[in-house]
């Protein structure tokens, strides 16, 4: 996860000026070659049950979507995702009780137009998943609408 | 109905966060998600965030299910598949969930979220749930 990756800034991007990665408080921890990783803070207004004080499984998807668009984006250069075509989410268990959540993303295949990502979230051992994920993108063609910042 | 999807929403944090509302269409319960900027995942086109779509359908499922099967605890995600049919406009979605099957353990559940026309959906989920303990 330590190789840094061609100049992206789109995939740069993605977690400091996406509204929705901004409001829940969204973390980049690595980018490597079609690899990412991100985190998020626990947040008491971010549980699905108050009693359980699990961060929502909601809020487990929407950050394994985003950190596999962003794997998508750190691919190569002048790529990225326009569209998640489906996602497919097992969950394992509920995160623990005031517990942060880290996800990480691999862009395992591209093609012309397609991109393919399996992703794994957990609390505090990878070893020990809460969910994993298995995505496919639509990637960006010559009309596509450039992400702006 | 819309009582009982109210108060399933008021005791979830992350629904409030979300901004979700009850609705009903015709006499099935809906969820209402009116726009608001912090949904935005993609600020290009702009579109809803696809996570946020699909963890409004997913908890679309969570409460058709507590209101046709309540349990003393509640009931868990076991596995969804979301796709994605059109982009989420800056619009009001709404989203609707049908029990197709209901088991003993296992519930199996298809969603459906739409903005302006329920003929044209932006985004369908079919997953399974684990019925929560009855005592």
């Amino acid at each position: 996860m330590n190789e840094t990756i061609p100049d992206n800034a789109v995939a740069a991007r993605m977690a400091t000026s996406t509204p929705q990665a901004v409001a829940l408080g969204f973390e980049t921890v690595s980018m490597g070659v079609g690899r990412a990783s991100m985190r998020i803070p626990w947040r008491e207004d971010l549980v699905e049950d108050p009693v359980s004080q699990a961060l929502a499984s909601g809020v487990v998807t929407t950050l394994m979507d985003h950190c596999s668009g962003m794997a998508v984006a750190a691919v190569e250069e002048d790529r990225f995702p326009t569209a998640t075509l489906d996602l497919r989410i097992d969950f394992m268990r509920a995160a623990a009780p005031g517990a942060g959540v880290v996800v990480e993303a691999h862009c395992y295949k591209s093609t012309e137009t397609l991109a393919f990502v399996r992703a794994t979230a957990w609390d505090s051992d990878p070893e020990d998943p809460i969910a994993t994920v298995q995505a496919a993108f639509v990637l960006n063609g010559p009309q596509s609408v450039r992400p702006v910042s | 109905m819309t009582d009982r999807l109210k108060a399933f929403l008021d005791a979830r944090p992350y629904a409030q966060f979300l901004g979700l509302k009850p609705g009903l269409v015709g006499d099935d319960p809906v969820l209402i998600l009116p726009f608001s900027p912090h949904l935005i995942g993609n600020t290009a086109l702009p579109a809803l965030h696809g996570g946020v779509i699909g963890a409004v359908m997913e908890l679309s499922a969570l409460a058709q299910l507590t209101l046709a099967h309540p349990r003393q605890g509640p009931h868990q995600t076991i596995d969804v598949t979301i796709e994605y049919l059109r982009p989420g406009r800056p619009l009001t979605t709404h989203v609707r969930a049908v029990l197709k099957k209901v088991g003993r353990r296992i519930a199996n559940i298809q969603v459906e979220a739409w903005q302006e026309s329920p003929s044209q959906p932006i985004a369908a989920m079919r997953g399974h749930f684990l019925l929560g303990p009855e005592s």
